[in-house]
């Protein structure tokens, strides 16, 4: 397979396939549009996929064969994952969209810097609900509205144009014909390019882990949310790349024999909703984690593998006893996710090794799960603390628990003498003070530029408190009353 | 693109008529022929929604073009010994790399005192200071061969001061001290039945346009150069270009078409990449743009002052101020850059809506190894005056009184105590009535009780409740600054193009003064077009900046409109034998009597009769006069007024916050653009909120790390400004009916800075929040911006002061 010749990256844009090649297979979706493409609607703000001046929607076919239009950051995204899709930007939309319609009615630019994306987001959200003959609410609004930034209006005429735009004549951004090109491209073999340097997009898992042992140095790419970084801000030489973005095993969330499983590939956006659907107290967590785009293009099995020790993911899986399913080659191994790291961005992966799923036992009545995130932006900014909080009970007694914070080491990390407090004990305000206590032993977390590690000791010990009013078997508090984010 | 340019005019403005459905009122107006006072789009509105709207970054490349990008200093504070130059030309693509030792001119790009060098040379100040800048074929080249920084200088390490406090401990300052003062505040002091001394730690801001830094120079003939820059001063730019390179004047050239946001960050701090994208072009004959990436950008530009209050305050039972003494410290960063006029205007501030009966003020310019800190929308005001609103706060929780009384009994009377303490007589105020009203709509008093049963019921979260006021002086504090000139050009075709010397940078400036030009001319809006901000159109321009944009290039747009309409008059009238003064201009007509002709075919007479259908206009604002020396005079041509009233809650056990209402009410006289003027003031509510809860700004202590005197905050993944889901979610905004009394553009009042000051409201009501966790009996130390760290700290001292035994 590594003989397999170079093919030109080939998609959708502007009603044509395009075939690139002789770009730099690191060279970004924003970078093609403005300098080789000469499309300057779409801007460059801060290059690391926190403003979103540069959103445009990538469009693919779902696996039920229905167009899918997904808001990303095209700062960050390299050009050769758009390889079978279809790129639309703010160029494209034509000037009349319900979404410019409405921005220009409801004075939602000022000084239009990040208008374009503020559009595109907008759009897709039209689109989204149109496709489900809905209609998006102001939070639903601002939720997708996460990931754009502007500096001059405050955001209440941008909201007040998505509510407007719903009532504007929809103007869909998918076609029949578009659907049958990006039919046609899934026909095309893997993509492997070369420009310099090689991009890989194995279509199948057997391919990947063949490729993955044969090229253990390769740089694995699955959302470029991280990755996109190392290039523009480190300048870092990649080498080869494997993309996981073409296999479709990997993407696949199911359950069986008391699991959830969701694979390594499946997008931010939709682990997060699975996990929601199980335990509802992930809801908010997952709304919070990062911005829509970046839930779009990032995966679960990427968050969990770059195993940052603010990564929100881990606290949760953690907490919730997840495992993690490795591939190499042909072997399988399946380790409990807590084991997986051994230290700062360190983790149990062996070269020629990949992450394939993420396994959690399905939730019982017996189960408490509590899920706390604490930043300075409620939106789409890295903790300074978060916390996954699992409790088992019988009869009022705590058979088990799994106290799980990031932010608090330097890798995700179980507390474990707050749990041995608890474990075994009546869940008590006792039990509750005394695994308080516990955690000062647990954890001496660094100061930085997210908290103190004054701050992280306190509020750390401080959701522990919340953990128990919240859940005490006498008058709990209901979140209306322990939580702002829910007034 | 085209085609959304093509489609505008009907369709665009047929929505926007249909969709805003203007207010019947305006509606009338409109039909009436009144161009000003109706709610318009944004004129760029339609290009901005279609990524049509070009920023500098946008503009077709030359043939040739090179890219800069600048190799920064790792280090706080040190002595340069060298630069790898061979290092770095050794890299792909470059084409130069430049130092200090090829700038011609003087190093300098400072606008007030001459101590900014544009490049680093003898020493650096702060990580991030600019030392080369490599030149290259691509900006991708250019940036990996600067990011070798690191092992291309060679940097003898001193010791660095990061804080404003030790700073100000050794005495190290930009400039000399400041003292304001009035009355004897000293005496007053000691014989004020309550006194007491406190202390507020405020931190700055950064402007985090979304557009960052750029400037695109290109080589002109005869040694002439041809700069795009984005900046809100383009002749600053133009003169500071021609100081480093040794060139006159009229041999630079600045444009600027729009901006993608400035907020002051772009007032001095574009000149450094206007010099050095300039000085590479001149130096390689190429075109070279210089568009720094926003880590550097943030590493580079300073922001928004952080500041250090401490004050001395004396009060009668009622809460009434008797005297008061204050220190306002400043982190200057390490050049004066604006540092002495934001002081300035933050001792012009510190009594904000109050009469200070004896007042003593000292402003300290603290020079720290940090970026040079510079304006941002409210230009020291904000700290000034959020000073005084600190101290009322504990007044009234001292007295047990409730915040907004003693804020009345403080305010400033209409024929008596009417004086500020730099000496000018206020004779608009109007704060009496709006804060009466605001308090009246939002219904303050009843809930501040529905508040208190709250609280006494909710062991957790608290809520919280402020309404303060703003009185924004309007005018540069410098006299000079204030002066503008335009061009207006009636083409043959009826058609009107418009310069000015002010910049658009979102806020709406070229609308309005586009609508004050087809309101004089009598025409529709789309009639008219402003050009591009040009050094060669209008001479000598003043910053777009101190909110004077539309007060004074409307003016001066208005008198070159009106000596067109004047000659246009005159024309006609004696051709029909009629007196000029009976002709009217409206709704594309002229109009005298029972004579009427098109606009445009008037002109087209006109022409042909050799009538000039250009002019010129100038505006210099009346009657200001300042002593820079004893810092007293007038100022300020008037005040614009506000206040708002914002409703938060808490929890104590995170120090997280929620807002969940803000009613603001605010001043603009009488409104050119309504939706303009509302977007001015909640824009600057959410950005003021902003700084004051959310966006930490925090260097790396010296430690010995890597990092050590670095920004960690340097960019939106660090540095977090408020998105959508921050916005209350119930947020009412309207503004206070009433004319300016001073002779302004059609009674206008400026909007750009003065509702960034309603933000208080939501710092304050934090603090209410936090007070109420011990029963209001102990005043919170809350610094800002108030994080959840900085509300848990305040929450976890308030608990344990009130756990004290009384003494």
């Amino acid at each position: 397979m590594t003989t397999t010749p170079s093919r030109p990256i080939r998609f959708v844009y502007r009603g044509q396939v395009v075939q690139v090649q002789g770009v730099a297979p690191t060279t970004s979706v924003l970078a093609w549009l403005r300098e080789h493409a000469g499309r300057s609607g779409t801007k460059e703000g801060c290059n690391e996929g926190d403003c979103g001046a540069c959103t445009v929607l990538v469009g693919s076919l779902s696996p039920g064969g229905a167009l899918q239009f997904k808001p990303i950051n095209s700062c960050i995204q390299f050009l050769p994952t758009l390889d079978g899709k279809a790129l639309l930007t703010v160029d494209d939309l034509g000037g009349q969209h319900p979404a410019q319609q409405a921005v220009v009615a409801c004075h939602g630019s000022q000084c239009g810097f990040c208008t374009p994306g503020f559009v595109m987001s907008l759009a897709a959200c039209a689109e989204r609900h149109a496709a489900a003959g809905t209609v998006a609410s102001r939070q639903q609004l601002a939720d997708d509205l996460s990931g754009n930034l502007c500096r001059c209006t405050g955001y209440r005429p941008i909201l007040d144009a998505g509510q407007q735009m719903f009532g504007l004549p929809p103007q869909r951004l998918g076609s029949a014909a578009l659907a049958a090109t990006l039919q046609g491209l899934q026909a095309d073999p893997a993509l492997h390019y070369a420009a310099g340097a090689a991009f890989h997009a194995p279509k199948t898992l057997d391919d990947l882990a063949a490729l993955r042992l044969a090229k253990p140095e390769a740089t694995l790419l699955a959302g470029s949310t991280d990755i996109g970084l190392w290039v523009n801000k480190q300048f870092r030489d990649l080498g080869a790349i494997i993309s996981l973005g073409a296999v479709a095993e990997l993407q696949t969330i199911g359950q069986a024999g008391g699991w959830l499983q969701i694979g390594a590939g499946a997008s931010l956006a939709t682990a997060w909703d699975a996990l929601a659907t199980h335990w509802p107290a992930a809801r908010q967590m997952g709304l919070r984690f990062a911005s829509l785009p970046i839930r779009e293009a990032g995966t679960l099995g990427g968050n969990i593998a770059n195993g940052s020790p603010i990564g929100d993911s881990a606290p949760v899986l953690i907490a919730l006893g997840a495992q993690i399913v490795l591939r190499r080659g042909a072997l399988q191994r399946v380790l409990a996710l807590q084991d997986f790291y051994l230290d700062y961005m360190k983790n149990q992966l062996q070269p020629g090794e990949f992450v394939q799923a993420l396994r959690l036992p399905l939730p019982q009545a017996s189960h408490t799960l509590r899920v706390y995130k604490l930043s300075k932006r409620y939106d789409c900014d890295i903790s300074g603390l978060a916390a996954g909080l699992w409790l088992q009970q019988v009869d009022g007694v705590v058979q088990d628990a799994r106290f799980a914070f990031g932010g608090m080491a330097g890798f995700v990390k179980r507390a474990a003498g707050a749990e041995a407090a608890v474990r075994g004990q009546p869940w008590t305000a006792s039990a509750a003070q005394a695994a308080m206590a516990a955690l000062d032993h647990d954890f001496q977390p660094l100061s930085d530029l997210r908290a103190s590690a004054s701050y992280r000791q306190r509020a750390a010990r401080n959701l522990l408190q919340r953990l128990w009013l919240e859940t005490r078997p006498d008058a709990p508090l209901a979140s209306a009353q322990i939580s702002v984010w829910s007034l | 693109m085209n085609q959304a340019a093509e489609a505008r005019h009907p369709a665009f403005e047929a929505t926007a008529q249909h969709a805003a459905a203007l207010p019947a009122a305006q509606a009338t107006q409109h039909a009436a022929g009144a161009r000003v006072g109706i709610s318009r789009p944004h004129e760029s509105a339609h290009l901005h929604v279609a990524g049509a709207a070009p920023y500098i970054d946008d503009l077709p490349e030359l043939a040739g073009t090179l890219h800069a990008a600048l190799g920064l200093s790792p280090v706080a504070h040190g002595t340069l010994h060298g630069i790898n130059l061979a290092l770095l030309r050794a890299q792909p693509g470059v084409v130069a790399v430049l130092t200090a030792a090829d700038i011609p001119g003087p190093n300098d790009c400072g606008p007030i005192v001459n101590d900014d060098p544009i490049l680093a040379q003898g020493t650096v100040r702060h990580v991030g200071q600019p030392v080369f800048a490599v030149i290259a074929t691509s900006r991708d080249a250019a940036r990996r061969a600067a990011g070798l920084a690191k092992q291309a200088l060679q940097i003898t390490p001193l010791p660095a001061v990061l804080t404003a406090l030790e700073a100000h401990a050794l005495h190290d300052y930009v400039v000399p001290p400041m003292h304001l003062a009035r009355g004897d505040a000293a005496g007053a002091l000691a014989s004020a039945p309550h006194r007491w001394q406190g202390s507020f730690s405020l931190g700055g801001q950064e402007q985090f346009y979304l557009e960052g830094q750029i400037s695109y120079a290109l080589p002109q003939e005869d040694g002439g150069l041809l700069v795009y820059c984005s900046t809100q001063h383009p002749s600053e730019m133009q003169h500071l270009v021609a100081h480093a390179l040794g060139l006159a004047s009229h041999q630079v050239q600045v444009v600027c078409r729009r901006m993608g946001g400035g907020f002051g960050g772009k007032e001095s701090q574009s000149a450094l990449f206007a010099c050095i994208a300039a000085l590479a072009a001149a130096r390689l004959q190429r075109p070279v743009k210089l568009r720094p990436d926003r880590d550097d950008d943030m590493l580079i530009t300073g922001r928004r002052h952080g500041f250090e209050i401490r004050w001395d305050v004396g009060h009668d039972d009622a809460g009434r101020i008797l005297g008061v003494t204050v220190d306002l410290v400043s982190n200057a960063g390490h050049s004066a850059d604006l540092s002495p006029p934001v002081m300035t205007r933050a001792l012009c501030h510190f009594d904000n809506a109050y009469w200070l009966p004896n007042v003593a003020m000292v402003g300290f310019c603290a020079r720290t190894n940090t970026q040079s800190n510079t304006a941002f929308r409210g230009f020291g005001g904000p700290q000034g005056a959020l000073a005084i609103e600190m101290i009322l706060d504990s007044v009234a929780r001292k007295l047990g009184l409730d915040p907004l009384a003693v804020r009345q009994a403080n305010f400033y009377g209409t024929s008596s105590n009417n004086e500020t303490p730099y000496g000018q007589v206020i004779d608009d105020n109007i704060l009496h009535p709006l804060v009466a009203q605001l308090a009246q709509h939002c219904g303050y008093a009843a809930r501040r009780q529905a508040i208190a049963v709250y609280n006494a019921s909710s062991p957790v979260l608290k809520r919280g409740l402020a309404l303060t006021p703003v009185k924004f002086g309007i005018s540069f504090n410098v006299a000079h600054f204030n002066q503008a000139g335009a061009l207006v050009h009636v083409y043959g075709d009826g058609s009107i193009l418009v310069n000015h010397g002010g910049t658009e940078m979102g806020q709406g400036l070229n609308t309005k003064v586009a609508q004050v030009v087809a309101h004089e001319l009598g025409v529709a809006f789309e009639a008219v077009r402003v050009s591009a901000a040009d050094t060669q159109k209008v001479a000598n321009t003043s910053a777009t900046a101190a909110s004077t944009g539309a007060d004074l290039n409307g003016k001066a747009a208005q008198d070159a409109a009106r000596q067109i309409r004047q000659r246009l008059a005159v024309f006609w009238a004696t051709q029909l034998g009629i007196d000029a003064a009976t002709v009217q201009f409206a709704n594309d007509q002229a109009t005298a009597g029972a004579h009427c002709i098109a606009f445009n075919a008037l002109v087209q007479l006109a022409y042909q009769a050799r009538v000039q259908l250009w002019s010129d206009g100038f505006y210099a604002t009346p009657g200001l006069h300042w002593d820079r020396a004893t810092l007293k005079g007038r100022p300020f041509y008037y005040f614009a007024y506000g206040a708002a009233c914002s409703e938060v809650v808490i929890d104590t056990l995170t120090g997280e916050h929620k807002v969940l209402r803000a009613d603001l009410l605010h001043d603009v006289g009488t409104s050119l653009n309504r939706a303009i003027d509302i977007g001015q003031v909640e824009g600057a509510f959410i950005q003021g909120m902003g700084w004051l809860t959310m966006e930490e700004l925090w260097w790396q202590p010296m430690d010995g790390s890597k990092h050590a005197g670095k920004l960690m905050t340097h960019a939106p993944s660090t540095y977090k400004i408020p998105t959508a889901n921050d916005c209350p979610a119930q947020f009412e905004v309207r503004l206070f009916e009433a004319p300016n009394p001073a002779e302004t553009i059609h009674r206008s009042k400026a909007v750009g800075e003065p509702p960034l000051l309603l933000a208080f409201s939501v710092l304050l009501a934090i603090r209410d929040a936090v007070s109420a966790t011990a029963g209001h009996q102990v005043d919170p130390p809350l610094r800002a911006p108030a994080t959840p760290e900085a509300v848990l700290d305040a929450v976890d001292a308030v608990r344990a002061a009130a756990a004290q035994p009384k003494p």
